[in-house]
C-alpha cells in the first residue's frame, strides 16, 4: 500500500502509482561528529553532503528518477537530454540550499519533481525551502516531502508550498489526510494562502 | 481588550479538537513520546517533575474578569486550586491530568483564551509593558500592533519548528517596561517629529546559558512592513541557526556569529522579497485592531480627591500601599493599581481560585472589568479612581493582595524552580521566602527602596536574574543545589547583565549574603542613589569584599 499523498486542487489523494525511482548516494565512511559525548545529528545549513567519488559512483537506472543534488549539480550537462524528457527530478536535505539548485537550473520548472526529504521532523529548514522553491524560484512542478513526514505536521507543510507528502512507512496515510484541513481560515498570508485573513474576508 | 470574532473564535476551536486527537493518538500510543513532545510544547504543556504544567497565553498581558473567573474555575476544578503567574505574563496550572487537558482548553476556548506556542521552538507570546493604553509616559499604545504579531505568528507555517524558541516584546513608552532588549526581537514604537509611527527593531537579545542584550537593526522601521520584516528576521534565523547543539541555538549566537551588520544585510537582502507583499499592514487593519484598545468610559474628575487625600494623611499603611502600588495614569483623577503576588511565604506569582474570583470582583467594580498580568508577576488594575483607592485596598487588603511591596527587595521575580520544574537545578522559591523573612521589616524594606531581585533555578532563566538588581541562579555542583549571586543586572532603557560576584553559595547562606549586599549599599549610598544606582558608582568591589570577607580562600577553590 502506497504512503504517497497528493494534493490536487483543494482535494487530497493517496496515490497507489508512482513511477519516480529515489536514486541514493553509495554509502561513505561518514564522520561522526560528537559534542559532550553526544552525537550531533544535524547538519548546519549549506555544508557539503557528498564527494566527488560518491558522486562519479552514483548509478543512474534509466526511467523517471530523483537524483540527490549534488550529483545533479555535478552531472546535469550529461543529462541534459534526459532532463528535456522530463526524467530527472531532484532531492535536496534539509540543510541543503535551495539556491544552488536555482542557479545551476535557471527553469526549475522544467524538473517536473523536487523532493526534500526531512531527516527529523523538528527540522523547520524545510518550511523554509519549500517557500523559497515557491515564491522565490517560481517552481511549479511537484513538491515532495519524504522522511520523517508526519500527520502532525502536514498543514504546515502544506502552506509552506509542498503539494506531495510520502508520509512515514509506519504510519497510515489514510489517517493523515484528515490533518491537512485542521484549519479552515489561517491568519497569516503564506506562500499557499498567500493573502492574510484580513485581506481575504471583511472582519469584525 | 481585544474581542474575538468569529475566525478567531474558529481558530481556537479547530486547535482544540486537533490537540484533543493529538492527546488521544498519544495515550493510545499511537504517537511517540518524542513525537508528542513538540505538539504539546506548542500547546504550553510540559511534563514536569510531579505532574504536566499547562502555559496558558495571556496576550500582552491583558485579561478581563470573564477569563479571570475562567482560570479560577480551573484551578478548582482541575488543579489544587492555585494558578502561578509566569514572568512572560501567562498563567500556569501546575497539577493538571494529561488527558483533561483538551477539556481545560475548551473552556478556555469558551472566554476567547488558548495555550496556543506558550511553548516550543516557535514564536512565543508576545508581552509588553503592564501600563500599556494608561501610562503618562506612552507615546504608542503598543497593543493593537502587539495583536495583529499574535494573529501573524499563530500557527505562521513556516516558523513552526525554528531551531530554538523565539520571544517577541514591544513596547510605546518612553521608559521601556517590557525589557525589550533581552527578547530575541524587541519593537519600541515612537513617533517622528511629522507624527509617522515608527519601529526601532532590536534582535538577538536574550537570557538563559549565554545572556546578550539586543542589538538595534533597524532605528526606524515603518510600522507598515512590522510582519514583513519580521517574515524576512525569522526566515533567515530559521535557515541559518544552529540547529546541532541547543546552547548555540537562538538567533543571538548567529547573530553575534555572524555580526550585527551581516546580519542586518542578509535580513535587508531577503525582506527586498517581502517588502510590500501581502503581509503589509493596512491602515484599514490597524484601524480594526486599535478600536479594540479605545480608552474606556473615564469620567470627567478633578486630578486630587479630597477622602483620598484624607485617608492618605491618617492611615500610615495605606498611606505606604499607595507609595508603593499605586501607579500615575494618564487621565486625571485615576490611578493604576498592582495587587501583590509577593507575599511572605507563598510562592512569588502564585494565587488561589478565591483570590481570582475576587480580583475579577474588584475588576469588575473598580477597574471597568480590566486587568493585566505583568511580567514581574503581579495584577495591575489599570484605571482605578482616586476616590475608590481605599475601599479597593480594604478588600485587597483582607485578601493577602495588597502587600506593599511592588519595586521593593520582597518583591522577588521568581521561577517555580525545583519544586516544581523539571528542568531546574535547584529550588527557587524557598530561597525567595527565606530573602522575604530577611527582609520582612516594611520600613526597612521602604528604606532601602527601589530593588530588584531576580531568581532562577537554573540557566534557563525563567527569572530573568541577569538583569535582576541581584540576580540568583541556582547551580548544581554533585547533586547538591547552589546558588550564583550577581549584580548590577537592570532592565529598562539602560539595561545591563549582571556580573558575578564569586563563588557561590549553600542555600541556607544566600539571606546572609543578600543582607551583606545591602549593608554595603546602605553604607555607601548617597541620598537620590538606588541600590543599582551605587553599584554603578562605586562597582562590585566592595560588594565582594564584604560577601567574602570571612571566607576561607581554600573553601571558595573547593565551591568554584
Amino acid at each position: 500500500m502506497s504512503n504517497l499523498i497528493k494534493l490536487q486542487g483543494a482535494d487530497a489523494h493517496i496515490v497507489s502509482a508512482d513511477s519516480w525511482q529515489l536514486v541514493r548516494l553509495p554509502a561513505a565512511q561518514e564522520e561522526v561528529k560528537k559534542q559532550a559525548g553526544k552525537v550531533v545529528l544535524f547538519k548546519l545549513t549549506g555544508v557539503a553532503s557528498a564527494s566527488a567519488e560518491q558522486i562519479a559512483a552514483t548509478e543512474l537506472p534509466a526511467g523517471q528518477i530523483v537524483l540527490p543534488l549534488p550529483v545533479f549539480l555535478a552531472r546535469r550537462e550529461d543529462l541534459a537530454a534526459r532532463i528535456a524528457a522530463g526524467e530527472i527530478g531532484v532531492w535536496l536535505e534539509s540543510h541543503e540550499l535551495v539556491e544552488d539548485l536555482a542557479a545551476a537550473q535557471a527553469d526549475l520548472s522544467a524538473l517536473p519533481l523536487i523532493v526534500i526529504h526531512i531527516e527529523r521532523f523538528a527540522d523547520g529548514r524545510a518550511y523554509s525551502s519549500a517557500a523559497l522553491l515557491r515564491s522565490r524560484f517560481g517552481f511549479k512542478g511537484e513538491l515532495r516531502a519524504i522522511g520523517d513526514v508526519l500527520r502532525d505536521q502536514l498543514f504546515f507543510l502544506k502552506r509552506c508550498g509542498f503539494d506531495a507528502f510520502e508520509i512515514r512507512a509506519d504510519r497510515s496515510a489514510a489517517d493523515a489526510l484528515a490533518s491537512l484541513k485542521d484549519f479552515s481560515e489561517p491568519y497569516q498570508g503564506a506562500t499557499v494562502i498567500d493573502q492574510p485573513l484580513w485581506r481575504r474576508h471583511a472582519r469584525g | 481588550m481585544y474581542k474575538y470574532d468569529a475566525f478567531d473564535q474558529q481558530l481556537v476551536r479547530e486547535r482544540v479538537a486537533q490537540f484533543r486527537d493529538q492527546t488521544r493518538r498519544f495515550l493510545a500510543g499511537e504517537l511517540s513520546g518524542d513525537e508528542f513532545k513538540p505538539l504539546r510544547l506548542q500547546n504550553g504543556l510540559y511534563i514536569q517533575r510531579y505532574a504536566p504544567m499547562l502555559r496558558v497565553a495571556v496576550p500582552y498581558g491583558m485579561l478581563n474578569s470573564t477569563q479571570i473567573r475562567k482560570l479560577a474555575h480551573i484551578a478548582r476544578t482541575y488543579d489544587k486550586g492555585y494558578a502561578h503567574v509566569s514572568t512572560r505574563q501567562n498563567f500556569q496550572f501546575n497539577w493538571p491530568e494529561l488527558a483533561r487537558v483538551p477539556d481545560i482548553l475548551e473552556e478556555l476556548a469558551e472566554v476567547e483564551m488558548h495555550a496556543i506556542q506558550t511553548s516550543g521552538n516557535c514564536i512565543r507570546n508576545v508581552t509588553t509593558d503592564q501600563f500599556a493604553g494608561i501610562a503618562p509616559d506612552e507615546v504608542v499604545d503598543p497593543r493593537p500592533l502587539a495583536e495583529i504579531i499574535r494573529q501573524w505568528s499563530t500557527f505562521h507555517p513556516e516558523f513552526a519548528l525554528l531551531p530554538r524558541k523565539f520571544k517577541f516584546a514591544v513596547s510605546g513608552s518612553s521608559n521601556d517596561r517590557a525589557v525589550v532588549q533581552m527578547h530575541d526581537i524587541g519593537l519600541e514604537f515612537y513617533r517622528d517629529a511629522a507624527g509617522a509611527l515608527l519601529i526601532k527593531v532590536w534582535v538577538g537579545g536574550g537570557l538563559g546559558r549565554t545572556p546578550i542584550l539586543g542589538e538595534v537593526i533597524e532605528e526606524a522601521l515603518p510600522w507598515q512592513h512590522l510582519l514583513t520584516y519580521c517574515d524576512a528576521i525569522i526566515r533567515v534565523y530559521n535557515r541559518w541557526g544552529r540547529r546541532d547543539n541547543i546552547y548555540k541555538a537562538r538567533i543571538k549566537i548567529l547573530v553575534k556569529a555572524l555580526g550585527l551588520a551581516e546580519f542586518k544585510r542578509q535580513v535587508e537582502a531577503e525582506w527586498a522579497f517581502h517588502k510590500d507583499g501581502p503581509n503589509t499592514i493596512t491602515q484599514a487593519e490597524f484601524d480594526r485592531v486599535a478600536q479594540f484598545f479605545t480608552a474606556p468610559a473615564y469620567e470627567t474628575l478633578p486630578a486630587s480627591d479630597a477622602g483620598f487625600d484624607a485617608k492618605l494623611a491618617e492611615d500610615k499603611a495605606f498611606a505606604n500601599w499607595v507609595k508603593r502600588n499605586v501607579h500615575a495614569h494618564k487621565v486625571a483623577g485615576y490611578r493604576a493599581v498592582t495587587l501583590s503576588l509577593k507575599t511572605t511565604g507563598i510562592a512569588p506569582g502564585d494565587i488561589t481560585d478565591k483570590q481570582l474570583d475576587l480580583v475579577a470582583d474588584l475588576a469588575d467594580q473598580y477597574s471597568f472589568g480590566e486587568l493585566r498580568n505583568s511580567h514581574e508577576q503581579n495584577i495591575i488594575l489599570a484605571d482605578v479612581k482616586l476616590g475608590d483607592l481605599y475601599a479597593l485596598w480594604q478588600t485587597a487588603k483582607a485578601a493577602g493582595l495588597a502587600t506593599p511591596n511592588i519595586g521593593l527587595i520582597t518583591d522577588i521575580i521568581c521561577c517555580p524552580g525545583g519544586d516544581f520544574c523539571d528542568l531546574a537545578n535547584a529550588k527557587s522559591i524557598p530561597i525567595a521566602e527565606a530573602v522575604q523573612r530577611q527582609f520582612d521589616d516594611l520600613d526597612y524594606q521602604h528604606d532601602i527602596g527601589e530593588l530588584e531581585l531576580n531568581i532562577s533555578g537554573c540557566m534557563n532563566s525563567c527569572g530573568h536574574h541577569h538583569v535582576g538588581h541581584i540576580g540568583i541562579l541556582g547551580v548544581d555542583k554533585g547533586d547538591s543545589e547552589w546558588y550564583q549571586v550577581s549584580i548590577g543586572g537592570k532592565q529598562g532603557n539602560d539595561a545591563s547583565l549582571g556580573d558575578v560576584i564569586g563563588p557561590s553559595f549553600a542555600a541556607h547562606e544566600v539571606a546572609g549574603v543578600v543582607q551583606r549586599l545591602i549593608d554595603v549599599y546602605v553604607d555607601n549610598r548617597t541620598p537620590e542613589e538606588r541600590f543599582i544606582d551605587t553599584v554603578r558608582r562605586i562597582g562590585a568591589a566592595p560588594f565582594k569584599d564584604r560577601v567574602y570577607a570571612d571566607r576561607q580562600p581554600g573553601k571558595q577553590k573547593v565551591e568554584a
